[in-house]
This record gives C-alpha cells, sequence and structure tokens, in this order.
C-alpha cells in the first residue's frame, strides 16, 4: 500500500467512504443492452433465464402448497433469481463448490440440486440434506452467516492440496451483521482463500432494512477492510451477475484470493411463510421493484434480441411446468425418513449408550 | 518407556501422528513458531512447515469453522483452542455447526476433526481463562467430549482422537500440563474413546473424577485410606460418550460413590454421572450419591482461585460423610 503523506493536524470531517469499482450492469430495466458485448451466448442466457424460470415456479408452487398445509415453513427466493443463477452459471460445477444458505434454490439447481429434492426439502424431509451423488455443494444452512467459516475452510484446504477448485458462499445482507461473516472474511483474506462471497442483498432481513444493518454505505466495501475486493452488481441483471462472479472466480483460480460480490436485488417474496412484509414493506418500494423483476427483464431481452419469440417462451413455461408437475410427484414417491437411520448417523459408529437409547426410540418413540 | 509431562504427551502424539498421516494440519493461535502458548505444538513448524502448521487469526470461531471445511477438502484438522474459558465464541460452530454434519447430512459429509482445548483452573491464570466448561458441549450431540488426566491417557486418547472420524473435543488438564508426569511408551498407542479407567482400586466408596480434579482425588483418597476408608477413584477419561459399565461396577461393588467436579455444581457433567449411577446400579446404593463442586458463583481472579476449586479436604469430607450414612 502506497504511504499517504502525514499529515499534522487531525480532522475526521468529511472523510471519504472506502472507493469502490462501478456498480456492473449489462441491461436496463427493459432488458435494453447497455454495453455492446455480452458475457455469454445467446444459448446459454436462454438456459439461464429457464432455470430462473425453474426457480420462480418453484416457489409459487411451495408458496401454494405450504397454504394447503402440506409443506414447512419456507423462504422463497422470489425476485432474486439472477442473483443466485448468474452465480452458479460462473463456476464449475465439476470443480467448485456452491455453499448456500438458503435463498438460492435456483442457483442450486443450476449447479446440480434436484428439483425432485428440494421439493423434499420444503416437507422438511431430511434426505434433503443429504446432498446427493458427489455433487460439490453443501446442504441448507439456517444459522446466518453459519456457513461462511466452513467455506473458507474449504476454499483454503483446496488451495492446500493444489485442487483448481473455487468456492462460492452464498449469503444476505443480515449476514453482513454476523461475526462469522467478519471472522470467515479476514480469514479469507489472510489466507488469500479461493472464495467468492456473494451476498444477496435483498432490502431486508425479515423486517430489517440495510440501513438499521449497517452504517456502511455498500456492503462490497466491507471487503476493503479484509484486504480483498468487493463490487457491487446489478443482481437482478443475469449478465452483471455472471460477469462480476465469472471474474471473482478467476481471481480466485489464479491465486489472487477472495472477492465480495454484492449483488443489489429484491425480495419479492415473503421472508418466509411465516412472515407478512404488509407490516413493514412499504407498497411503493415494493411496487418499484416490481418493475425490476429479473424474469421480466430478461424475457424483455430475450425477445427484443431476437433470441426468443413468446412462443418459444410460451413452450419453456409448459416444460418448466411439466418437469416441476414430474419433480414433485416423484418427491411424493419418496419413503418417509427412518428414524432408525437417522439416529444412526450421529457418528460413524453408535456407543453403547446411543445403542440403548435407539432400541429404547425404536421401541416407544421416545429417547 | 519415558516419564514425560501431559504437554510432552500431547506434543509427541501430534508429532507421530503428523508424521504418520500427510493429511493432518495443526492450527489455531500462536501453534507456529511460537510452539503454542503452553509448547504444545513446540517444533512441529520447523518439522512440518507453515502449510501444516499454521498461525490463524484471533478467532475461536473461524478456527472451529474452517476446521469442518478443512475436513470436507479432505485434510485431519486438530485446531487449537488456547484456553476452554474462550471456546463459547466458536460455540455456534462446534456444537451446532462441527457436531452435526454428519447427523444433517445425513451421512454424506464428516467431519474427521480434533479441537484441542486446555482447560481447569488452579494455575493461577487470568479472569475467563480457568472455567470448567465441560457440561456446555457434552450437550451436544455428535461431539465427543474427551479429559484425560495422565500422559499416558493424553497421548493414546489424542492419538485415538485424531484418528476418530467423527468431531472430538480434547480437553487438556492445564493444571496437570506441567505438574503430572508419568511413563508414556515412546511409539504409538491408543486408548480407546468411551472407556473409564480404575485410577486407584478401593472397596469402600466410589469417587468418579475426570481431568485436572483427578489429581485432587487421589490425594483424597490416600487420606481416606489413613482413616480406614478404601476409595475406588475412577478417572472418567472421556464424558462422551460416558463408560456406563465401568461406574456400574465400581458402585455395584463399593455401594457409595462421590462425584467430584472442579465446574459449578448446578447442570454440571457431575449431575449425569450421578443420574447414570442411579440408572445403573441403585440397588446397589447403601447412602445417597454426594456431590463436590465449585460453588454456583463464577470462576474467581486469583486470590480466591483457592477457596473456589474443590480440593482433597472437600473431597475427604464427603467421603467420610458418605460412609456414616
Amino acid at each position: 500500500m502506497k504511504e499517504a503523506a502525514p499529515a499534522a493536524s487531525v480532522n475526521l470531517d468529511g472523510v471519504a467512504s472506502a472507493s469502490l469499482p462501478p456498480i456492473v450492469r449489462f441491461l436496463d430495466e427493459d432488458g435494453e443492452l447497455l454495453v455492446a458485448d455480452l458475457p455469454m451466448s445467446d444459448e446459454m442466457a436462454l438456459e439461464g433465464y429457464r432455470v430462473m424460470l425453474k426457480g420462480r415456479r418453484f416457489d409459487e408452487r411451495s408458496v401454494s402448497l405450504q397454504r394447503q398445509g402440506r409443506m414447512v415453513t419456507l423462504a422463497p427466493g422470489i425476485g432474486q433469481e439472477a442473483a443466485s443463477v448468474g452465480a452458479a452459471m460462473a463456476i464449475d460445477a465439476r470443480t467448485d463448490w456452491f455453499v448456500p444458505q438458503y435463498r438460492e434454490l435456483a442457483g442450486q439447481l443450476w449447479h446440480g440440486y434436484p428439483l425432485r429434492m428440494a421439493f423434499l426439502w420444503h416437507v422438511g424431509h431430511p434426505v434433503a440434506f443429504q446432498v446427493p451423488g458427489d455433487l460439490k455443494m453443501l446442504p441448507f444452512q439456517a444459522a446466518i452467516a453459519g456457513q461462511l467459516p466452513q467455506a473458507v475452510g474449504l476454499a483454503w484446504g483446496l488451495k492446500l492440496k493444489g485442487d483448481p477448485g473455487v468456492v462460492l458462499a452464498i449469503f444476505g445482507d443480515g449476514g453482513t451483521s454476523q461475526g462469522d461473516f467478519h471472522e470467515a472474511a479476514n480469514l479469507a483474506g489472510v489466507m488469500r482463500a479461493p472464495i467468492i462471497f456473494l451476498c444477496q442483498n435483498n432490502g431486508w432481513a425479515i423486517s430489517t432494512t440495510v440501513a438499521q444493518q449497517t452504517a456502511s454505505e455498500t456492503l462490497a466495501q466491507k471487503a476493503v477492510a479484509y484486504g480483498f475486493p468487493g463490487i457491487q452488481c446489478d443482481g437482478n441483471d443475469l449478465f452483471a451477475v455472471y460477469a462480476t462472479v465469472r471474474e471473482a472466480a478467476r481471481r480466485a483460480r489464479e491465486g489472487k484470493g477472495p472477492t465480495l460480490v454484492e449483488a443489489m436485488t429484491y425480495r419479492l417474496g415473503l421472508h418466509t411463510t411465516a412472515d407478512d412484509p404488509t407490516r413493514y414493506e412499504p407498497r411503493e418500494v415494493h411496487d418499484l421493484w416490481v418493475n425490476r423483476d429479473p424474469l421480466r427483464r430478461m424475457q424483455l431481452h430475450l425477445k427484443s434480441r431476437g433470441v426468443a419469440d413468446q412462443a418459444a417462451l410460451d413452450r419453456i413455461e409448459e416444460e418448466v411446468k411439466d418437469e416441476l408437475r414430474v419433480a414433485w410427484e416423484d418427491a411424493q414417491k419418496e419413503p418417509a425418513p427412518d428414524p432408525a437411520f437417522y439416529f444412526g448417523q450421529t457418528h460413524a459408529t453408535q456407543s453403547r449408550r446411543l445403542q440403548r437409547q435407539l432400541e429404547r426410540f425404536e421401541k416407544h418413540g421416545d429417547g | 518407556m519415558a516419564e514425560v509431562t501431559v504437554v510432552e504427551a500431547v506434543n509427541q502424539a501430534l508429532n507421530l501422528e503428523m508424521a504418520r498421516d500427510a493429511r493432518v494440519v495443526v492450527f489455531g493461535e500462536d501453534v507456529g513458531r511460537s510452539g503454542g502458548v503452553f509448547r504444545a505444538t513446540d517444533g512441529l513448524y520447523g518439522k512440518f512447515g507453515a502449510d501444516r502448521v499454521i498461525d490463524t487469526p484471533l478467532s475461536e470461531g473461524v478456527i472451529a469453522g474452517a476446521a469442518i471445511g478443512l475436513a470436507l477438502a479432505g485434510w485431519v484438522p486438530v485446531a487449537e483452542i488456547q484456553f476452554l474459558g474462550f471456546a463459547h465464541n466458536g460455540f455456534n460452530q462446534v456444537v451446532d455447526q462441527l457436531a452435526r454434519v454428519r447427523y444433517r447430512s445425513a451421512g454424506r459429509f464428516s467431519a474427521q476433526v480434533t479441537i484441542r482445548a486446555p482447560y481447569g483452573g488452579g494455575v493461577r491464570a487470568p479472569e475467563l481463562h480457568s472455567d470448567g466448561f465441560e457440561a456446555h458441549f457434552a450437550h451436544a450431540p455428535g461431539l465427543k467430549v474427551v479429559a484425560p488426566s495422565t500422559p499416558h491417557d493424553t497421548k493414546g486418547l489424542l492419538l485415538a482422537s485424531i484418528r476418530d472420524p467423527d468431531p472430538v473435543l480434547f480437553l487438556e488438564p492445564l493444571r496437570g500440563y506441567r505438574q503430572v508426569k508419568g511413563d508414556v511408551p515412546e511409539g504409538d498407542y491408543e486408548v480407546d474413546i468411551g472407556k473409564a479407567r480404575i485410577a486407584r482400586e478401593g472397596s469402600d466408596v466410589t469417587l468418579i473424577a475426570w481431568s485436572g480434579a483427578v489429581q485432587v482425588a487421589l490425594q483424597a483418597a490416600e487420606d481416606a485410606q489413613s482413616q480406614g476408608i478404601s476409595v475406588e477413584v475412577v478417572d472418567l477419561r472421556t464424558l462422551v460418550p460416558l463408560d456406563a459399565a465401568t461406574l456400574a461396577a465400581s458402585v455395584t461393588k463399593t455401594g457409595r460413590a462421590v462425584v467430584l467436579q472442579e465446574a459449578p455444581l448446578t447442570a454440571g457433567f457431575g449431575a449425569e454421572v450421578v443420574a447414570t449411577i442411579q440408572e445403573e446400579a441403585f440397588f446397589s446404593l447403601q447412602a445417597p450419591i454426594r456431590r463436590v463442586a465449585a460453588p454456583d458463583v463464577p470462576y474467581p481472579v486469583q486470590m480466591l482461585e483457592e477457596q473456589y476449586v474443590p480440593n482433597a479436604e472437600r473431597v475427604l469430607e464427603a467421603i467420610v460423610a458418605t460412609t456414616r450414612e
């Protein structure tokens, strides 16, 4: 770091905040291109759109099923599909790890998490947490920012092994208030761990605004204190998120360490199905963001550039609908979890004490 | 066979396992160049290098959390928390996260992680360094809690802990680090996790202790002998899983039990021992089980420490009292 000229007086008024690169944006609110070149092919953009749509329709279906009493309390990601899918598209599912919080299912679908499992998550089936096969993904995390120290350890461990993988760790604006975020970011900086911290700034931590969460002008600038770059991107612009995370992944892969990406998005839905945003969310703010809906933006963009006409979009809609129907049917065929099996996953081998508890548990259904 | 201290036994185990298994990484605050504030990791940095013996930022939370990630990446992390008294800064990562990696992923992931932490009082450490928080961690399903008292058991149990496929909180007796010496085989050996040890045989009263308190128990047993009371001392060695069979066998033989813990009385691990004895050996009991513990008062600073930590005199009183009931 270049040393500033020393001052012989102290004046703390008017000290400028951390400087950041300009916010990354490719599309305006109506899907018009703001730059000459797109960061991905039309085919890839269309595939990205399809997964965004799948995430949206999955959430809508889930909320509806929850209202019918067929699903547990769940946290929809409506309005944030571009952020998670764009980020997932920018890493390589063959080598790279996806570490979720719980509001980025659309991105997880892109990375390879099965839709059937997503439904099982929402009915409270524990198998949803058993990330299938060798998919490089950690289970959903309810403890806000609790996954971040683990994600840094994973990234650091990959680096120590000479493994080419990088880690994409996702969390929200509320997560930046947690010690786990700061401790993880700090260690990541020190170890130059190959990790991308993707903060989905959706405006709300349940009912708490970002202004109540932090006095920082941006969340991205928090990276500066930990010695690595922070950058904002338009989180409702698939191309912007993709290009930003791809650049962060390149840095990570080249040994240049972590990046904090703040995807500026908005929670158009509920915190969870137990939440009632009408108690705290100004209508006009909501309406403003409805116009910035990432799906609408992609549809306008794809049509205006002639990548897909309305008939093609309708076809995708139908295909997604069918896929959801099949996945939900498959999910319902999943056998109920065997309590003894899950009991047996507490340790690799069960102690005598635990075996005896299992015997009683199986006999009486109590501990 | 050579006579070594507890902290030397820790060092031997780490040396041995790092040489044997290239996946083992040791990290924590000041474990590298300085060799640890108690020198438990002395010499490892020079021998195994900066990639495997790593000084971390001062954050118990990220030490414990990163251990999970390192394990997922294929390493076998041995993390040091400098004092158990500060472990609550990492409580979320240890109890809510590390302990349930296998369970919540239904076996897809596991965390072969050992967290070493010296603990217990009686060494005139500053405030908040000496608390006996073992019960907080013993209440976390998925986490094994090991608390040896001798150099022999420390080395054998640490080797077993590092090799255990699941997370282990390995509590080292701070008071015994240099005070307790004993013969330790130079080579590789394991002591089974979950097996208590009869530290002294006796026939009238069973006295149960673990970690640093075992020395106090042995002293009290010796003092009781001179009053004609034969005390059997059970060193639990592992708190989770608890060796109920050894407890039951001893109490069935003696008919009386005193449980010694350094931590405050209420909801301490001693209560679990008492409950287990009454479940397993109730009809052998000739007297109520007694507990000797610290009072339900925060761990004090140095000048009050000697009055606070249970000593052999208090234990002896309890032994004598139980034989008169």
